[in-house]
């Protein structure tokens, strides 16, 4: 197990170092095979570990070296492999894998050693986030945690000749910066009081925490989560990071990194489950920005952006999930908007590719007869993540609905009415690309084309995973198991069984399921007709301006420290640092001028000089005790 | 009050008055003549103390040779008249007041110094200062530094031969 | 005779020679000055020598007890003699090179 793990991480690193150092000498195709042989092993041993864990292997802490040896601390270099990790080992290194696939052909355009660079990234990547899942206590997470900051700063800048792409990157890794300033005093927290950050032996103290200990803690994880997550208020970085390649926006910003958030707190259920008020902070948290997104998504024209606020809004749901404490609904919905997610975003990469870089949704429509493959797999992914039944979007989605209506009826209909909207928004997307007449230029038109093999074939596994990926949680009421409950069920507390009855289970499925299908029958009849290509007015404008968050956050944070910046640089530096060293300068400056009239020369002045150097060394030397006491007393 | 604090007053009240006078004489050869007085004085309290061999080399080192080397040298370069410029005023301030001050330091350090307090001296007795016994000393145990000092003189020769050759 | 006096007396008489060194600008008469602070140092060190002597009275073998003060002040003439005839040499070839003696002009060290 120890050498399989270490395969695991190991081999994307390898990929990285052998992309990263030989960029120049690689061709495409030979870059490409590395990168995709590398992270396909990888998911063959992470399926391998899964395996075994399923055969009923037991979770296992394997221990490579210490990674931080002092006297009161010790930190070893560990990974931790149980079911939840090896789930989202699966998830990483198959939807790694798929998109790494995608990419070879996506990025084709690229000269050969940005190619190989953005390669390098992708497997730097992969394996940062193995660090991520498999690290045995918080350390080993928080590397994982920041490479994977690192590599989506990278690749979010990887076109970085455009300024504003480089912004988006500074943006998301100062974003971010926040966040991990939270989990990593989170860490020092836990150090302090328990004297280390494994896993094993911080849950196994819980009881050893006080009440505050333990709020205060899970606060600051999930102030880390919010910033990797993109949760309120720290959200407005990811929809930005859609500067990126469209790969490695479905791979880092919807399919992986944002999960690491759902993914550390799931881990974390010991402690959250013991903090009840960070629980409620999670939940409202979350189910804001579930809504608060989706208001947003609606009215976005840019493809990508779309599903970069649909992203945000699902995870709202996600820690809405983990919030009422449906560890593993969150879990389950991780992995079910992983499959879709990862699917819409490659669909619209493979729009964007056949549309020459156009992304604003009015000028495209009617693409369904061009790019079939696409059009399909594309409106299956739109189907589950509107939690249409039986796709998989359904299942998790009302796992965390049902979790919701039973800490607080009110979180469910919110959650709903957040379902609702996202059906709704999809759809507009769906139908104003695929659907109606095509509106762009006549060049583009004559261009258009489906995407190649490399391209499709991702794009179909996804659609199948997407699909059928629901059926792993079956809930109870419509007859199934709870395949994955019971797989998680060593890592995560079993949740209180459900106290709903079936009947009202039916009505909340029906009710969600039903508003769902208006939402999506208004969106289609709505936009595929008439598409609203002109600007929109009030509230509408409102929402197209995302609320005026970004433009808030410029007021209230951005300007005031350019403000504070400015005054530090142009007064403080200025008058008062430059001033203050400038004037020692001048002052010694001065002083040396009027010593130097001493040196004149002169023999007499000499000795007058060395003369009264003798009384005063004497007088020193007579009183040396009462100028000792007179200097004590009175100047200090 | 014995003949001899009768004598040391004396002496005493006679080198410091010459030595001001030293200080104070416009004409630099009154200031020689001044000197010569003070270490007049001197050997006298040499005398006093029995220090015979050095009151006489005294007179005949200091008071003949040197001090008629200096009324020599005044005398060939025409200085006796008081051409002396005029120092400025507050340089002498200075220098009189720091002076003064060291004195007062001194004087005040002596009156702490236990190493001295209630030590005495005697004036007549004792034959150390005796020419025969000095020689001794002088001959047998100082006899390296004594002939080194004859070194020291040539040297001195030499350079004040080479100094004072025109070029 | 207690060796406060003695002390005293030539602390006076060596300060009044740096006073003459400090106020006046002849060079010879800081040179005399010179040699007044040196003989003052002369009769302290002969003032000393007969206290020590004096200390030692009772001790055996005293006799020659403090000679080596008187010694010294012997040796303190030599070098005073060597450095007079130095140092008025010196005298003599400023006073060919600038005519005057006035130690305002040697201020060489300035530069």
């Amino acid at each position: 197990m120890k050498t399989l793990l270490a395969i695991i991480v190991l081999l994307p690193f390898c990929g990285f170092l052998l992309n990263g150092l030989f960029r120049k000498h690689g061709t495409y195709k030979s870059v490409a095979r590395l990168a995709c042989t590398t992270i396909l092993s990888s998911f063959i041993a992470s399926a391998i570990v899964f395996g075994m864990l399923s055969q009923g292997t037991t979770a296992e802490t394997v221990k490579y070296f210490d990674f931080i040896n002092t006297d009161s601390i010790k930190i070893p270099f560990a990974f931790q492999i149980d079911h939840l990790s090896a789930m989202f080992l699966l998830i990483i290194t198959g939807i790694g894998f798929l998109i790494h696939l995608y990419s070879s052909a996506y990025m084709k355009d690229e000269e050969p050693q940005h190619y190989a660079r953005y390669f390098a990234y992708l497997n730097l990547f992969i394996f940062s986030m193995l660090l991520l899942v498999l690290g045995a206590n918080y350390i080993i997470m928080f590397i994982g945690w920041e490479g994977v900051g690192l590599c989506s700063y990278l690749l979010i800048g990887f076109w970085f000749k455009n300024d504003n792409f480089n912004y988006a990157a500074k943006k998301a890794f100062i974003m971010n910066r926040i966040g991990d300033l939270g989990f990593l005093l989170a860490i020092f927290w836990l150090i302090a009081r328990l004297g280390n950050a494994n896993y094993a032996d911080v849950f196994a103290n819980v009881h050893n925490l006080s009440q505050t200990d333990i709020t205060a803690i899970t606060l600051l994880l999930f102030v880390g989560a919010m910033g990797k997550s993109a949760q309120i208020p720290l959200y407005t970085w990811l929809p930005d990071a859609m500067a990126g390649p469209t790969p490695v926006s479905a791979l880092i910003h919807a399919a992986t990194m944002v999960t690491a958030g759902i993914y550390m707190i799931a881990r974390s259920n010991v402690l959250y489950s013991a903090a009840e008020f960070t629980q409620h902070i999670v939940a409202i948290v979350g189910l804001t920005t579930a809504l608060f997104s989706a208001t947003i998504a609606i009215k976005q024209n840019d493809i990508k952006k779309v599903l970069a606020y649909s992203t945000v809004s699902q995870l709202g749901y996600m820690f809405l999930g983990l919030g009422v404490g449906a560890y593993t609904g969150a879990v389950f919905h991780v992995m079910t908007h992983a499959f879709f997610k990862a699917l819409l975003f490659l669909g619209a990469g493979s729009v964007i590719h056949a549309m020459h870089h156009e992304q604003d949704i009015r000028k495209m429509g009617g693409l369904k007869k061009y790019l079939p493959i696409t059009h399909i797999t594309f409106l299956l992914g739109c189907i589950a993540i509107s939690g249409i039944p039986p796709f998989s979007g359904f299942f998790s989605k009302d796992e965390i609905l049902a979790a919701a209506y039973e800490k607080n009826p009110v979180y469910w209909g919110l959650g709903v009415a957040g379902a609702a909207m996202t059906a709704f928004y999809m759809f507009r997307l769906y139908a104003t690309t695929f659907l109606g007449k095509f509106r762009g230029t006549h060049d583009q038109e004559h261009h258009l084309h489906e995407s190649p093999a490399a391209m499709t074939i991702p794009l179909i596994v996804l659609a199948v995973l997407s699909v059928i990926g629901g059926f792993v949680g079956v809930p109870e009421v419509l007859g199934g198991k709870h395949l994955l409950g019971e797989y998680l069920s060593t890592v995560i507390i079993p949740e209180p069984h459900h106290a709903l009855a079936h009947n009202t289970e039916y009505m909340l499925m029906g009710i969600s399921v039903a508003v769902a299908t208006i939402a999506i029958l208004f969106a289609v009849s709505h936009y595929s007709k008439k598409p609203q290509l002109e600007d929109a007015t009030g509230l509408g404008k409102v929402l197209e301006n995302k609320w005026y968050v970004d433009e808030l956050y410029n007021t209230i944070i951005v300007n005031p420290l350019n403000a504070l910046g400015g005054f530090f640089k142009n007064i403080v530096e200025k008058s008062g640092i430059d001033g203050f060293v400038n004037g020692i300068g001048r002052f010694v400056n001065y002083l040396s001028r009027q010593i130097r009239l001493v040196q004149s020369g002169q023999v007499g002045g000499y000795i007058l000089m060395m003369v009264v150097s003798v009384v005063i060394i004497l007088f020193i030397w007579i009183h040396d005790g009462e100028i000792y006491k007179f200097l004590v007393t009175k100047l200090f | 009050m014995s003949a001899t604090h009768i004598l040391f007053w004396f002496l005493s009240a006679l080198a410091v008055v010459s030595a001001l006078m030293v200080l104070f004489s416009k004409n630099p050869v009154h200031s020689v003549l001044w000197l010569i007085a003070v270490f007049f004085a001197i050997s006298g309290h040499y005398i006093l103390m029995n220090a015979q061999f050095l009151a006489i080399v005294n007179i005949i080192v200091y008071a003949g040779a040197i001090m008629v080397l200096f009324l020599f040298v005044i005398m060939l370069m025409n200085l006796n008249k008081e051409s002396e410029p005029r120092k400025n005023v507050w340089m002498k301030l200075a220098g009189a007041i720091s002076a003064g001050s060291l004195l007062m330091i001194l004087v005040s350090l002596v009156g702490q110094a236990t190493e001295v307090s209630h030590k005495t001296l005697i004036m007549k007795d004792g034959n150390i200062g005796l020419i025969k016994s000095l020689g001794k000393i002088l001959f047998t145990q100082y006899v390296v530094p004594f002939e080194l000092t004859s070194i020291l003189f040539l040297s001195a020769m030499v350079g004040a031969v080479v100094i004072g050759k025109k070029d | 005779m207690p060796i406060q006096y003695y002390i005293i007396l030539s602390m006076v008489i060596f300060c009044i020679g740096i006073a003459g060194v400090l106020t006046r600008r002849n060079t010879i008469i800081i040179f005399m000055c010179i040699e007044l602070m040196l003989n003052a140092v002369n009769l302290l060190l002969v003032a000393f020598s007969k206290m020590h002597y004096a200390a030692s009275l009772n001790a055996p073998n005293h006799a020659t007890v403090g000679s080596e003060g008187q010694l010294f002040v012997f040796f303190i003439m030599v070098v005073a003699a060597a450095e007079v005839s130095v140092g008025l040499a010196i005298i003599v070839m400023m006073f060919r090179n600038t005519h005057s003696v006035d130690a305002n002009f040697l201020n060489r060290l300035k530069n």
